[in-house]
């Protein structure tokens, strides 16, 4: 009988099943690791145990053999282990290339009243700050410098601003889109306009953002006539290509999730077809719409090739979507190349992609809780 | 999702940086500068064909990840568009002990790109200065039309970056309001694109957008980054290009290597690629 012949396969079942979810489970653990690895490399500027002043203490390397063991230690920054490890030489050379970085530093840093400011502190990071040869108190991004300033609100404004522009762009286009086929369309037409509307969401960034930067900057530049070609709208809009396939699939769900005795009650009451979409059909669906909303900006926020292209990544402060912006994702992508491992630029790259990372987990968990709140609702249950 | 690619991109990148083993053996890697990228690429396939079983491999990343990749012994040679910094060499000695082996490979002048369509041909560089740290905001200033002066800039991961910064810019910072992009075709572009532009880059690209002639001060002559103004260092923006590597790994094969890229033959692949070759003195 059926019953038996399935029954002889059993253990390997139970032993695939198990498989499965240890699969499954590794992909959550996955996330969970990675933000543990970000922290960590950010935990340091947290704690604000980092100094980034420009002069640090120097000892003399021709005092050396003087030196307690103990003192060349902590001071060359060496684990126990490596200290021992080391031959007299090394540490000989190690102390004269520590003077010699002091020693090139030049006079004008050494004067610079800003040289001993321990900029990775958090003071210097969120608020401005009167630098050396600026004319006022600004926030400023410039992390390869004689005194290295990392203040973030530029790159946050970037960010956000970019996002808005991107959202108010895409969600009029997309949710317009989601009206029209789950409501309106003909069931032929909404057979192909659903896959290519999220066909969208296949062409790679690197693409939208080339083609921002090579054709669209200089269509827009030429209909609007600003003055800086890569600039905050241009990236928003075609940030907004990448987050419409996003934000149209989910509020098309919602919309579709609305039982049909809604728009069929309205229309036998004589509604057209477009009042029952407009009046009953979009409001029932309201909390849907909004977490499309909601995951379209975690989605933007969280993009980076398209804005590193065409946003032309100037750090300003300005709110003016003509101006040129720098963003989070895009400094992250751009800087940590370079930067020396685990040095304080290092850090602060990592603190940017740790603050990304919450907001976008927000966004993301605020998305789907709306979701499920709207699904169960529709479903009656509470 | 993009956030979460990225960071398993960095995850992964930091797996590979400290838990590759060293390079395999026979095949000899070089990473670093994305200037010298297409450089490198040129000596390794010239000198593959020339000497059989030799097998070089290029990648870039920038002068600091090779520098990295150096310590962490997952290349042989470093390309670099700068001069290794100190606090480089001192991680560096906490690896291996010793400093790094340093060779000059091959000279480069950056040129200052302005649009073909600008009327200015001529800046000096306290000029240039004033513009890229933003103190001159408009070419009526420098003799031009009245129009504001865009910026373009480079990344600061890239070596031209901190070069221009620090011969040019004095150590200041670039004004706020500078336009950074991803690479110095990126940076031609813009420049070409926009009849207001200004941008820096190698001498070595070019096409579409005019080079201008730099004057040291305003009682010198202005120069055009040609070949005799780089080599022979009169053009006041020129650079040196080099490789570093262990002094433990100078030898056999891969000083072979070193030896023929700075002997007349390489010398000459340098001018293909469009860069400046070493003053004979400094030849092999």
């Amino acid at each position: 009988m059926g019953i038996h012949r399935g029954h002889k396969a059993r253990p390997l079942e139970w032993v695939a099943e198990k498989l499965i979810f240890a699969i499954s489970l590794s992909a959550i653990l996955m996330v969970f690791l990675i933000f543990l690895f970000v922290a960590r490399e950010a935990w340091p500027i947290f704690t604000g145990s980092m100094n980034s002043a420009a002069i640090q203490p120097v000892l003399q390397a021709s005092d050396t053999a003087k030196l307690k063991p103990e003192v060349l230690q902590s001071y060359l920054g060496l684990t126990k282990a490596g200290f021992t490890a080391m031959d007299r030489e090394s540490i000989q050379a190690l102390m004269e290339v520590r003077q010699a970085a002091m020693d090139e530093l030049p006079a004008s840093v050494r004067s610079d009243k800003d040289a001993n400011l321990n900029t990775v502190s958090w003071k210097y990071l969120i608020q401005p700050h009167q630098w050396t040869g600026y004319d006022k108190p600004e926030y400023i991004w410039q992390p390869i410098s004689t005194i290295n300033k990392y203040n973030i609100i530029p790159l946050v404004i970037g960010s956000i601003k970019a996002s808005l522009v991107a959202l108010a762009f895409s969600v009029p286009l997309a949710l317009g889109a989601a009206i029209y086929v789950s409501q309106l369309a003909r069931p032929a037409l909404k057979e192909w306009l659903k896959p290519a509307i999220e066909m969208l969401a296949g062409i790679p960034s690197v693409v939208v953002g080339s083609f921002a930067y090579i054709f669209l900057a200089t269509v827009l530049q030429k209909f609007l006539g600003y003055e800086s070609r890569l600039n905050a709208l241009l990236a928003g809009v075609a940030l907004g290509f990448a987050i419409i396939p996003v934000v149209f699939s989910i509020a098309e769900d919602a919309l579709t999730s609305v039982p049909r005795a809604y728009t069929q009650a309205a229309l036998a009451l004589g509604a057209s077809k477009w009042k029952a979409a407009w009046q009953i059909g979009l409001p029932a669906a309201i909390p849907g719409v909004f977490a499309a909303v909601v995951l379209g900006f975690g989605r933007a926020i969280g993009e980076t090739m398209i804005v590193l292209l065409a946003s032309g990544n100037a750090s300003i402060v300005s709110w003016s979507v003509f101006d040129s912006t720098r963003t989070m994702t895009a400094t992250i992508a751009a800087e940590m190349a370079e930067a020396v491992f685990g040095g304080n630029h290092y850090r602060i790259l990592f603190l940017i992609g740790a603050l990304l990372f919450v907001v976008t987990f927000f966004s993301n968990l605020a998305g789907d809780l709306i979701i499920h709140r709207l699904k169960a609702k529709m479903e009656g249950k509470v | 999702m993009k956030m979460k690619t990225m960071t398993i991109g960095i995850l992964l990148a930091a797996l590979i940086l400290a838990g590759a083993p060293r390079a395999v053996a026979g095949t000899v890697t070089a990473k670093g500068s994305d200037t010298m990228v297409i450089l490198a690429q040129k000596w390794a396939e010239v000198y593959m064909q020339k000497s059989t079983g030799t097998k070089i491999q290029v990648t870039g990343g920038g002068s600091g990840t090779g520098f990295a990749a150096l310590q962490n012994q997952t290349c042989d040679l470093a390309n670099a568009s700068r001069k290794i910094k100190a606090n480089e060499i001192g991680s560096y000695i906490k690896a291996f002990g010793k400093r790094p082996t340093e060779y000059k490979v091959a000279m480069d002048g950056l040129s200052v790109y302005v649009s073909a369509e600008n009327t200015v041909k001529e800046l000096s560089l306290d000029q240039l200065d004033q513009v890229f740290s933003g103190r001159i905001k408009n070419w009526k200033e420098l003799g031009g039309t009245d129009a504001p002066i865009t910026v373009y800039s480079r990344e600061n991961s890239s070596g031209t970056y901190e070069f221009f910064k620090e011969h040019v810019l004095k150590g200041k910072d670039f004004a706020s309001s500078a336009q950074t992009m991803p690479g110095t075709a990126a940076v031609l572009q813009a420049v070409a694109k926009d009849k207001n532009g200004i941008g820096y880059g190698g001498a070595a690209y070019g096409a579409g957008a005019k080079h201008l002639a730099v004057k040291k001060d305003d009682s010198t002559p202005a120069i055009e980054p040609t070949e005799e103004a780089v080599v022979g260092g009169t053009y006041p923006i020129s650079r040196f290009l080099f490789i570093y590597l262990n002094p433990a790994l100078d030898k056999g094969e891969i000083a072979g290597y070193l030896t023929w890229i700075r002997s007349d033959e390489g010398q000459k692949l340098v001018k293909d690629v469009g860069y400046f070759p070493l003053p004979k003195n400094l030849r092999q």
